[in-house]
């Protein structure tokens, strides 16, 4: 068969995209009405659609780039703190005043501009972050990356204007399953396409041996800030998706390195630099807490034991396959029997460039 | 002045504390590379073992009500919190940590965290989530030095802390142990190979290093008598901060490091930038790392092919 053009392709993937995310919200709404309990399930797909999101953008600096970073929940954070600020003191007001035909479109407009400008605050962030400490290897990284994201969680603490301690209240609540959904293919999209581009190879490289890299022309702390800024941007965005979200709350607290920790701890046990990985674990371990809310009954204790057992499940996880659930490999290459996401007659040539482009194809568009 | 030496008095006392976990960071790095972030938490447990260590020393003794304050009672308590950490520490190193001696870096570290979650919420499914008063070890009387006020408590966290830090550099650099032990640090694979028992020198600086936190759980309980399953993450980092600041893997480098943040963060906790005094450590850290990597103390290593 003929390729289609690729941008009535594109175009086509995205139309679909929309069409069947709209119906699955309006699924969703339709059935809250008459299921309360839906709204329950509603809010944990919302959650497992911005950790999906915020996993798979630490995979692109940690993962692929191999930049161990610990600072992601600063990020998410400057970004739902930034769009919580704009919408709370300037869109909401403004969509108050308009008519109340437009405001549905009004809303979600400014939320898109809201969330886009969240991310590239979050991406600048990661600018000035990483331009200094990304010289730093390993540990270092990781503990300077730490310190980044305590910092700027201790700044948000003591600025009135956002709340402070007391937490910032009254953000209009617009975001919804579309749009974490929406955001979240998104990620995945630009994250698969990125490892198979120039830019994603020179990512490799620098994961892989960075001496060599530095050897090859690859200007190393260029591609590592690069990879950062794109991770913070999305973590940025997924930031300001949650702020928006019901119950449209935020508090520093929520931003504290243990959420650096839980998205670290979805990309590691993915597999590292496995973009299905990161999916699959973070839909699992969003999902795992709250099955274990069961636990409590069913076990008779006074006190809640499902996150003994989280952790109990974790270092077992990890002490079973170390090297992470797919390991490098992705979905398609485990169901396909492949042991190496670079398909082998590639890896043996010397130049295989452009081959390696028409064998393993963009795999989800 | 006073006020000076005020602050600088109420921050050693603090610097000692997160001298003595950082010394089991920097033990625990220096030999496997691997950043336990599960040593927060047992100082943690080291202060817990002391609150109920105190309520069954009171009731073995026949006492009723809180325990009296003494200094047997204390001194017990101290070894217990230490045997039982030190256990602990054992348990952590061959459960978690020796399985993946040879998985990649990263798989260690994630059990860490693991292992540092499940010190939390098991701390605070056991424990219970609400905070708990420390008991009165020994007798408190408030002191005055010169016109700073200050208590024996103080002074009994720089003299305990000051004892298990010389005992330390003397295991380190003094003993048989200790040559074993920074033999494996310089060089895993070649020490094995030169008859050292890697895998026995590993566990003890874990059970070591685990103990010591329990030292400094026991001292904080004294000073900052308000205890929660939560209360070693804070702690527990700045402490790493303070490995990293003295060089990490260099045992004098981090009772320097612990020294000058706790004293940094109580000249900050007394100024007008008193609500920035949990960043202070992270700035310090990164303005370090930033133009001294390896640490005040530690080597240059240059990278090599």
């Amino acid at each position: 068969m003929k390729r289609m053009p690729w941008l009535l392709r594109d175009l086509l993937f995205l139309a679909v995209l929309v069409v069947i995310l709209l119906g699955v919200q309006y699924a969703l709404e339709r059935s809250a009405d008459y299921y309360p309990v839906m709204r329950y399930y509603h809010r944990i797909l919302v959650l497992i659609g911005i950790n999906i999101t915020l996993a798979v953008s630490l995979n692109i600096i940690n993962g692929h780039a191999g930049q161990f970073s610990l600072g992601h929940a600063g990020f998410m954070a400057v970004g739902a703190y930034f769009s919580a600020w704009l919408t709370l003191f300037y869109f909401g007001p403004y969509v108050d005043k308009l008519p109340e035909s437009s405001q549905f479109i009004a809303q979600n407009a400014l939320l898109v501009i809201a969330v886009f400008v969240a991310g590239l605050v979050a991406a600048a962030a990661g600018y000035l972050v990483g331009q200094p400490s990304l010289r730093l290897r390993g540990d270092y990284l990781a503990i300077v990356t730490l310190g980044f994201g305590e910092i700027i969680r201790v700044v948000i603490l003591n600025v009135e204007k956002i709340g402070a301690a007391r937490g910032l209240s009254g953000i209009p609540p617009w975001s919804n399953f579309f749009w974490v959904y929406f955001l979240a293919v998104m990620t995945i999209i630009v994250s698969v396409r990125l490892v198979k581009s120039a830019v994603g190879r020179a990512f490799l490289a620098v994961r892989e041996d960075q001496i060599a890299a530095e050897a090859m022309g690859v200007n190393t702390t260029r591609y590592k800030v690069k990879a950062f800024m794109i991770g913070s941007f999305f973590a940025g965005a997924a930031g300001a998706l949650f702020a928006h979200y019901t119950p449209a709350y935020l508090n520093p607290q929520m931003f504290n390195f243990t959420k650096s920790f839980d998205v670290i701890v979805m990309v590691v046990l993915g597999g590292l630099g496995s973009i299905s990985g990161s999916i699959v674990t973070a839909i699992v371990l969003t999902i795992l807490p709250e099955a274990l809310r069961a636990a409590k009954e069913v076990l008779h204790f006074d006190r809640d034991p499902r996150m003994v057992i989280y952790s109990i499940t974790l270092i077992t996880l990890m002490l079973t396959r170390p090297q992470g659930l797919l390991g490098r490999r992705e979905l398609w290459d485990v169901l396909a029997r492949r042991k190496d996401s670079i398909p082998k007659e590639a890896r043996d040539e010397g130049n295989a460039d452009d081959k390696l482009d028409r064998d393993a194809g963009p795999p989800v568009t | 002045m006073q006020e000076f030496l005020q602050n600088l008095l109420n921050g050693i006392a603090a610097g000692s504390i997160y001298a003595l976990i950082a010394l089991g960071y920097t033990m625990v790095y220096g030999i496997l590379k691997l950043i336990n972030f599960a040593h927060g938490d047992v100082f943690m447990l080291g202060s817990f073992m002391g609150f109920y260590g105190a309520g069954v020393f009171a009731r073995i003794t026949g006492q009723t009500g809180a325990p009296q304050p003494s200094w047997v009672m204390a001194g017990v308590i101290l070894v217990l919190s230490m045997a039982i950490c030190g256990f602990f520490g054992f348990l952590n190193e061959r459960i978690a940590y020796r399985p993946l001696r040879n998985a990649p870096r990263i798989a260690s570290l994630i059990t860490a965290i693991g292992v540092s979650f499940f010190l939390e919420f098991g701390g605070q499914f056991v424990f219970g989530p609400d905070p708990k008063f420390f008991p009165q070890l020994v007798e408190k009387h408030l002191l005055n030095i010169g016109g700073v006020a200050t208590t024996n408590y103080q002074l009994i966290v720089l003299v305990v802390a000051l004892f298990f830090m010389a005992l330390l550099q003397y295991i380190v650099y003094g003993t048989k142990f200790g040559r074993a032990m920074r033999a494996v640090s310089y060089n895993f694979e070649t020490a094995s190979l030169m008859g050292i028992p890697t895998d026995r020198i590993i566990v003890t600086t874990f059970v070591i290093g685990s103990s010591l936190a329990a030292v400094a759980g026991i001292l904080n309980g004294l000073v900052y008598p308000k205890i929660d399953p939560l209360m070693g993450v804070m702690p527990g980092l700045k402490a790493f901060v303070s490995a990293v600041l003295g060089g990490i893997g260099n045992v004098p480098g981090a009772v320097v490091g612990g020294l000058v943040i706790g004293i940094i963060e109580a000249f900050v906790g007394g100024s007008r930038f008193s609500q920035f005094r949990d960043a202070i450590a992270f700035i310090i850290l990164i303005v370090i790392l930033l133009f001294r990597p390896s640490g005040l103390f530690g080597k240059y290593q240059a990278e090599k092919v």
